[in-house]
């Protein structure tokens, strides 16, 4: 083989080069094809150029399904564009399908006249037959609303890396890389970023690495070669407040969030945890993280991973427990005992699709109730719901400042798609973020375990401090001693001063914030990782100028906003749009006694812009 | 991490007694178990603050109220996990655990097998009285099968475990049974947990006069035990009964009999530092009236505590990467300026 497959060809063979506002590209194939890989490496290389973006997976639960078969196939949609987006894209510009199975879960998703890039080695008959097919869809006239490309990849790859002496399977193995190449050509960016990565990451294999290089070079120049695309397309760099950024996922933002609280409330962080998808990525980062002093605690099921955390807490450290739908139902009655003995303790729900086992690898924002309801007895706890990826890191960051300073368990839900997603995260200067400071009482005179302070917590005080020694417990407590008390008068007051504490975290949630009409026909009000599709979705209609549409989105559901029924009032109608049947209208309807009209999806998928922009229409038109 | 003080006042059991009303019953075996831990802890040479006392949900674990240290009153079951999370946290306290048969061995049991295994530096004390007395009355996981009891009226069909088998076969470094009518043994059991550096499981047998009155008499009333405890006592023959029976190896199984004065040499010696755990665990499996009631420490061999391990890959990583710097972690990986 020449040099050739070693160097980028001159692109003096380019006819036309296309500018355009915004792609959204989906790599699909099996489990085993590297379209994770090939999904994070092209994100890099958008970032690289400036685009704003943001990206969904989309894996099975079954870590390696039967190859070639549609439930093992895996997804990668990214959206990158030369504008503000908040979105990984409705319907796709691109599919690149690396065999039928990708084919067949993915082309409802292409727009017509959209790009459609298929290896054809993956559309033998076993492939067909694996996939459900009774013949190939690759000749069926369907496929004529798409601009097909049909090549053998496979083929290609394998002979590209010959002369880096990879051959049979593994050589097979770099097509990803190669489809890599092509992707990068038609959309103009230059691939020495991932050959750069390629270098390090593969360094101490450097035939692989070499392989997955030519593979990359190979893809790339085959289109400039044989002209198989008539146009390149140009995304240009999208305006973002100047900064350093880095590319962030919900569950790194998160990890990194709490890290941040523990350093700016010189407080060691502790997790106790026990692997659940989709959380366990939190738990993966600050187990990796002991150089902060964090303490990762692995523990034998979600009971003991929650009540070492309260231990920890008892102890004086910043701690937390990670989960799932399933796990926080196994918590609910160690919530329940912080809540009882007022300890500080996050509880981050990762919501996937339930109810049970579910939909493990899909999201949905159906453990609202739980969180704010779902425990014996009355007991409230603050509820912050993170709204996109980078979002966790500040929003974990509040829920562990709320939680030292109200002495309260806090709830941090986030979701199966802003945990797996990533955006651009501006990185904020250590300066910038909120400090709080943790004070642990030590004068015997004055101490008493539950005399509250202005918040109404309670104060902290941790074992090895000289004469402070004291008893907590799940019984009911007599205030401000904290012996146990089964007085009817003092359970009374100390259920309501429990509430009344929850209910002044309001001063930390601040006022309704609105986005678009300020009154008018309709104010939709969302929660969570859907802000990306209903602001879209409320901006979009706004540009048409006909309707008068305000957004509220709300990050702390317990407590609300004060001011949001007054906000309410101003509108005509209600639409609350969220991923499950109606948990956050059930939830404000039952607050302000007012009508509202919802929008539950339960797809296992976000919405779609277009989807909500059509249900606000008709909300307001009916 | 908390470091004791150098010079430690002298405490004494009323520094350890709390101001709250003990309300077990009435003759209840909890009574002597709270004040041998009071005489326990103060020769402990640990200043007060540094002990935490863990407990779940039954009779037993209102243990905390009562002494005067600092004292966390968990859920039924989870005593182990949030100890697991307070040593974790603060290595330097000494972590003790109250638990029953039903707490931790029932709804905890899962727990239980898992600090065990994990060898957090925990004394725990499995108060062991057959029955559950907090429900009032119904079959525990010790109870003796056909035991009758409200949720069994036509008898048990359960078969019952040993706490100590359970320990060992978690792999438990020290495992020790006492009784709560004999306190000079039982302090010495305690104090011997005390000194044990890593989890340490004690068993007490502990009378529920209410519930299940009498339940251990044939082998621990004083005139009983004589005959049918065997006191474990490291390097001394295993002998009972006024030293008239011994027990003498049988192939893979033991021999409780009769001693004469040809094979007394040839009776088996106690070795609680025996590293595989052999004999412990053949003797948790004596069961009563086949085989004399074995008390004292089965096992103690002490290894690494999982608290220290976790402090060890703490220091370890600051060592290699220098004490966490958050700005550079925030600017880790693949950036870009704007």
């Amino acid at each position: 083989m020449s040099d050739q497959s070693q160097t980028i060809l001159e692109a003096d063979g380019r006819k036309d080069s296309v500018e355009l506002e915004s792609v959204t590209i989906r790599f699909a194939g099996d489990s085993g094809d590297g379209m994770q890989l090939t999904g994070t490496q092209f994100t890099d290389a958008a970032a690289h150029l400036g685009n704003d973006l943001a990206t969904l997976p989309d894996f099975p639960a079954e870590i390696r399904a039967p190859a070639g078969t549609t439930a093992g196939v895996s997804a990668f949609q990214l959206h990158f564009a030369s504008c503000d987006i908040k979105t990984p894209g409705d319907d796709i510009d691109v599919l690149v399908a690396m065999n039928a199975a990708a084919l067949k879960t993915n082309i409802a998703d292409l727009k017509q006249g959209g790009i459609l890039l298929v290896d054809e080695d993956g559309f033998h008959e076993k492939d067909l037959e694996k996939a459900g097919y009774t013949t190939n869809p690759l000749d069926d006239d369907k496929l004529k609303a798409f601009r097909v490309v049909k090549l053998d990849i496979s083929a290609n790859t394998v002979r590209a890396v010959e002369p880096s002496g990879v051959k049979g399977k593994n050589a097979a193995r770099c097509k990803n890389f190669y489809t890599l190449g092509m992707m990068y050509w038609l959309y103009d960016r230059s691939p020495s970023p991932t050959q750069e990565w390629i270098k390090q990451k593969f360094g101490k294999k450097p035939e692989i690495a070499q392989a997955n290089e030519f593979a990359l070079l190979a893809g790339y120049n085959y289109c400039e070669t044989v002209e198989l695309f008539s146009t390149t397309y140009k995304v240009g760099k999208a305006p973002q407040v100047p900064g350093t950024y880095r590319r962030i996922s919900g569950n790194e933002a998160a990890a990194m969030g709490f890290v941040a609280a523990s350093v700016q409330s010189h407080t060691p962080l502790f997790l106790g945890s026990y692997p659940i998808t989709p959380a366990s990525d939190i738990l993966q980062e600050l187990a990796a993280l002991k150089h902060f002093g964090v303490r990762t605690f692995q523990a034998e099921d979600e009971i003991a991973a929650i009540c070492s955390a309260i231990g920890a807490s008892f102890a004086g450290n910043l701690a937390l427990t990670t989960t799932s739908g399933p796990g926080l139902c196994l918590k609910s009655e160690a919530i329940n005992l912080a809540v009882m003995a007022e300890l500080p303790l996050v509880i981050v729900d990762v919501q996937r699709g339930g109810p049970s086992t579910g939909l493990p690898t899909k999201t949905e924002q159906s453990d609202l109730l739980q969180a704010l309801f779902g425990r014996n007895g009355d007991s409230p706890i603050p509820v912050i719901a993170a709204k996109t990826p980078s979002d966790c890191f500040w929003a974990a960051l509040e829920a562990a400042k709320v939680a030292v300073e109200y002495m309260t368990p806090v709830l941090l839900l986030t979701d199966g798609y802003i945990a797996n997603g990533a955006e651009p995260f501006r990185i904020p200067d250590i300066s910038d973020l909120p400090k709080f400071e943790v004070r642990h009482p030590t004068d015997p005179a004055t101490f008493k375990p539950y005399q509250r302070n202005l918040n109404g917590a309670r104060p902290w005080a941790i074992p090895g401090t000289p004469g402070l020694e004291h008893r907590i417990g799940g019984l009911e407590k007599s205030s401000p001693s904290g012996n146990i008390s089964y007085d009817p008068e003092n359970h009374q007051r100390m259920t309501l001063e429990r509430y009344e504490k929850i209910e002044s975290v309001s001063s930390v949630v601040g006022k309704t914030f609105v986005e678009g009409s300020p009154e008018g026909d309709l104010l939709v009000i969302s929660w969570g990782g859907t802000y990306g599709s209903v602001s879209s979705a409320v901006d979009r209609v706004l540009a048409a100028g006909k309707l008068k549409v305000g957004h509220v989105h709300l990050r702390w559901i317990n407590p609300l906003p004060i001011d949001l029924q007054s906000v309410i009032g101003r509108y005509r109608k209600v639409l609350v749009p969220e991923l499950n049947v109606g948990q956050l209208r059930l939830f404000l309807s039952g607050k302000f006694g007012l009508p509202m009209q919802g929008l539950g999806k339960v797809a296992g998928k976000p919405f779609k812009i277009s989807e909500l922009v059509t249900a606000i229409q008709k909300t307001v038109g009916a | 991490m908390i470091e004791t003080t150098p010079t430690l006042p002298v405490l004494s059991k009323k520094d350890f007694v709390s101001d709250q009303q003990v309300k077990w019953c009435p003759g209840c075996g909890d009574y002597s178990i709270l004040a041998a831990l009071q005489t326990v802890l103060p020769k402990q040479g640990i200043a007060r603050e540094n002990f935490a006392i863990i407990s779940g949900i039954g009779c037993s674990s209102r243990f905390p109220y009562y002494m005067d240290t600092y004292g966390f009153h968990t859920i039924h079951g989870r005593a182990l996990a949030v100890a697991t999370g307070v040593k974790a946290a603060n290595p330097g306290l000494q972590v003790w655990v109250i638990t029953g048969d039903g707490d931790g061995l029932s709804i905890g049991g899962n727990h239980l097998l898992h600090a065990l295994r994990r060898n957090v530096d925990l004394k725990v004390i499995l108060f062991n009285n057959e029955i559950y007395g907090l429900t009032k009355g119904q079959f525990s996981p010790t109870s003796a099968m056909g035991i009758k009891t409200k949720t069994s009226p036509m008898g048990s069909i359960d078969q019952p475990l040993s706490p100590l088998s359970v320990a060992l076969s978690a792999g438990a470094g020290f495992v020790a049974r006492t009784v709560d009518n004999d306190i000079k043994h039982l302090t010495s059991v305690l104090d011997a947990a005390a000194k044990f550096k890593g989890t340490a499981f004690v068993e007490v047998l502990q009378n529920c006069v209410i519930f299940n009155d009498g339940v251990y008499d044939p082998f621990y009333a004083p005139d009983t035990r004589k005959l049918n405890a065997l006191y474990l006592e490291d390097g001394k023959p295993l002998t009972w009964a006024n030293d008239t029976k011994g027990l003498y190896a049988k192939g893979f199984s033991i021999d409780a009999r009769e001693m004469t004065d040809s094979d007394r040499s040839q009776v088996l010696v106690h070795d609680a530092k025996e590293e595989s755990g052999t004999l412990a665990w053949t003797l948790s499996r004596f069961a009563f009236p086949e085989m004399p009631v074995p008390l004292g420490v089965f096992r103690s061999v002490e290894r690494p505590t999982y608290d220290e391990l976790m402090d060890g890959q703490i220091h370890a990583a600051q060592a290699a990467k220098g004490t966490g710097d958050l700005a550079k972690l925030l600017n880790s990986g693949f950036t870009w300026k704007v």
